[in-house]
């Protein structure tokens, strides 16, 4: 299955600057459907982007977070080459990971 | 004296009023919905139905299953008159859609 | 409820008395399309003399500079990727019998999108790309697609992205059936409808840059080159068929099905009007 995470990290020397596309339906569990059901909440957590095994970046989200999220940061370091690791876990307990190089 | 004849004549003109908004009959309905269903229809052929119109004959169905006729008949007259009007507005737009048009 | 209504039939009695007072000059006998579309062109190279023709079709992004820059960034990782690829899976996966679109399209469906809508001599109507999808399934025993999203948002995205760049180049045959499917699209584009009283050119030619509540309005030059699009305000993607239902009911106005002829015979003048722009869908609205 193609992994629901898609990054580019390029840094600049100093800082790295990362940019993430997520899939995932993000349902708020406020939503219903056309029978008139709501739409159970179905939705990332939290959200960790590690380098050098240390976390660079952690986001703890809700119900708020639009469909298919994307995320864009920069953190100090970062050498091209090195590798980003980049997992989420969900309120069902699903999770992914994808690992990027530094560009 | 004055004050019970002035009361005799209010309650009369009470009672007066209250039987005249009681006159609406399931036949009333009727009659009114089927007039705004043929305008709507008239809409429909000339492509130009309004979305307000089709609540409004919704409202007057379901007042009318409610036994609430004078709701019923209120709503039906209203959506007679989005109807009429959409009409209006597609016949007068048969020619009036040129005016603006970029030349 | 009362004074609404009231209100409303006043609104068009007057709109319609400000409309009968137009020099009659407007009949014109004989449509001519070429005129039309340089006719247009002008008018939104006159109104918006700083954008480049081809930036057109970016819509709001081209009338805006703020909405532009986070537009831009956005385009670096934009949100119709995930339509996008599933299109093209399933654009290259054969239908049960073995077959599959490319045996429905010329040059196997690669770099054609520009070319839609077409008018069919035969049937003797417009043609437009979601139609020929669903026609090509249907001729191959599978079920056709809703036309608004999902799976039709996807082939469409694909087959667009292929021709990324490449001009619309929309023809009208010598036909007098294929300029009267002209003339009834620009008709449709110009005429009142809903209780709004709106046309798509009240926004879209009256007002494109400008705000309709919170959202900036696209001029109608190249309105429909980023199709199918991924739209925030849908938190995903719609086609062109999407796109006409929901404007209709915006104004409260019922909408036609989709591909019915009004919709085929618009598409065909607002893609005609726009030739020699590129083709920029798949695209990413607010």
């Amino acid at each position: 299955m193609a992994s629901t995470i898609r990054v580019r990290a390029t840094s600049s020397g100093e800082t790295t600057e990362v940019q993430a596309l997520i899939q995932h339906p993000m349902d708020s569990g406020f939503v219903k459907d056309a029978k008139g059901e709501v739409i159970p909440p179905h939705f990332i957590q939290e959200l960790t982007f590690e380098y050098n095994g240390k976390s660079v970046f952690v986001a703890d989200w809700g119900a708020a977070v639009s469909k298919d999220p994307y995320v864009k940061f920069s953190f100090k370091g970062g050498k091209k080459g090195d590798d980003l690791k980049i997992s989420w876990v969900d309120n069902k307990g699903a999770t992914d990971t994808a690992t990027a190089k530094i560009q | 004296m004055r004050t019970s004849t002035f009361v005799v004549t209010s309650v009369l003109l009470i009672a007066g009023a209250t039987s005249a908004l009681a006159a609406g009959s399931e036949a009333d309905f009727k009659a009114a919905y089927a007039a705004a269903e043929a305008a709507n229809k008239e809409a429909g052929s000339l492509r130009n139905q309004w979305t307000v119109t089709a609540s409004a004959l919704a409202a007057a169905k379901k007042a009318a299953d409610a036994g609430d006729f004078d709701k019923a008949i209120a709503s039906s007259k209203e959506a007679e008159a989005l109807a009429k009007a959409s009409i209006f507005q597609a016949t007068s737009e048969k020619e009036a859609w040129k005016a603006l048009e970029i030349r | 409820m009362r004074p609404v209504i009231h209100f409303a039939s006043a609104a068009l009695a007057l709109a319609a008395l400000a409309f009968t007072a137009v020099p009659s000059a407007v009949a014109a006998d004989k449509p001519d399309p070429v005129a039309d579309a340089k006719a247009f062109r002008n008018f939104f190279a006159q109104k918006f003399p700083k954008v480049k023709l081809e930036d057109f079709v970016n819509g709001p992004y081209s009338m805006n500079e703020d909405m532009h820059r986070q537009w831009e960034e956005k385009e670096q990782f934009p949100p119709y990727e995930f339509s996008l690829d599933m299109g093209k899976e399933m654009f290259s996966k054969p239908f049960k019998n073995g077959k599959s679109y490319a045996d429905c399209f010329p040059n196997k469906g690669i770099g054609i999108r520009q070319n839609y809508p077409y008018f069919d001599a035969g049937e003797g109507k417009v043609v437009t790309l979601e139609l020929a999808l669903n026609r090509c399934r249907e001729a191959n025993g599978e079920p056709p697609f809703s036309y608004v999203k999902d799976e039709m948002a996807a082939l469409t995205a694909y087959m667009a992205f292929t021709s990324r760049g490449k001009p619309f180049d929309i023809k009208i045959p010598d036909d007098p059936r294929a300029l009267e499917a002209y003339q009834n699209g620009k008709r449709y584009f110009y005429t009142r409808r809903g209780q709004l009283n709106f046309s798509c050119a009240t926004c879209h030619v009256q007002t494109p840059g400008e705000r309709i509540r919170a959202e900036v309005l696209a001029p109608a030059l190249g309105i429909l080159n980023a199709m199918p699009i991924y739209r925030s305000e849908w938190s995903g993607m719609g086609t062109i068929s999407r796109r006409f239902t929901t404007c209709n009911s915006q104004i409260r106005g019922v909408p036609l099905n989709p591909q019915d002829d009004e919709y085929r015979d618009l598409e065909y003048y607002l893609s005609y009007v726009s030739n020699g722009l590129p083709i920029s869908g798949p695209g990413a609205r607010p």
